[in-house]
């Protein structure tokens, strides 16, 4: 009897490559999915489920389906993506050095100058003191965000 | 870390009209204690992510450091934050 193609091995290692690359191009983008990776786990979760069944029928029913050899193939695969997962989601982001206490919350911010994208110098006092575009008043605060950089 | 001519295009791209400052040695960064040496690509230093709001006279009244590069202060925690300077 010819044997069968067992998709679910195919399917669980699609899915689980899928668990780990749809991080940074999907889920990355929204904080309810980005902060705690659960939409990637059930991804690898669902993948793993497949490729259990798909491996039990490879070793197990044998004759009616193929994939003694590519089955763990594929599976130690999905295994080494959801490590390297774990990897960078539970440790690797988490090397950042000790947190400065040198700004504390009452503390003035020390001013600076930087250059904005037209190559223009900015200043922080100017930040603070000059009124928006259609405003009469200096704003009432200024927020400061520091990105890592090199996007 | 990136020069004004990076951060225009990546500006253009995605559509921010904010001001969008350049602080490409570091020095802005080093002075707010934010360094992260060595740990962008080919071994440079970055930034660590940090918020900082600042009242009209630029006293610090919230700032926020993360221990997960990942996790950053979200959009509305800020504007919560923004509304208690009034």
């Amino acid at each position: 009897m010819k044997r069968r193609w067992n998709w679910h091995l195919y399917a669980g290692f699609l899915l689980c490559l899928a668990g780990f690359g749809s991080y940074p191009f999907v889920f990355a983008e929204y904080p309810v999915t980005r902060d705690v990776p659960w939409a990637n786990f059930l991804l690898f979760a669902v993948g793993g489920i497949l490729l259990v069944i798909g491996l039990q029928r490879a070793f197990g029913q044998a004759q009616q389906y193929r994939g003694k050899i590519f089955g763990p193939i594929l599976g130690a695969l999905s295994l080494l993506a959801l490590g390297f997962f774990c990897y960078i989601v539970f440790y690797m982001t988490k090397q950042l050095p000790p947190p400065s206490t040198a700004l504390q919350v009452g503390q003035k911010a020390p001013e600076f100058v930087l250059t904005d994208t037209n190559n223009n110098p900015v200043a922080l006092s100017s930040l603070l003191s000059a009124p928006l575009p259609g405003m009469q008043t200096a704003p009432k605060g200024v927020l400061l965000v520091f990105y890592r950089g090199y996007w | 870390m990136d020069t004004p001519e990076t951060t225009r295009e990546l500006c253009a791209k995605a559509g921010y009209t904010y001001t969008f400052l350049s602080d490409p040695n570091a020095e802005v960064i080093r002075r707010y204690d934010i360094l992260h040496r060595g740990a962008g690509p080919n071994g440079h230093d970055i930034a660590r992510p940090a918020e900082y709001l600042l009242d009209a006279s630029g006293t610090i009244r919230w700032l926020n450091l993360t221990e997960d590069y990942r996790v950053r202060a979200r959009p509305e925690q800020i504007i919560e934050q923004a509304k208690a300077l009034r």
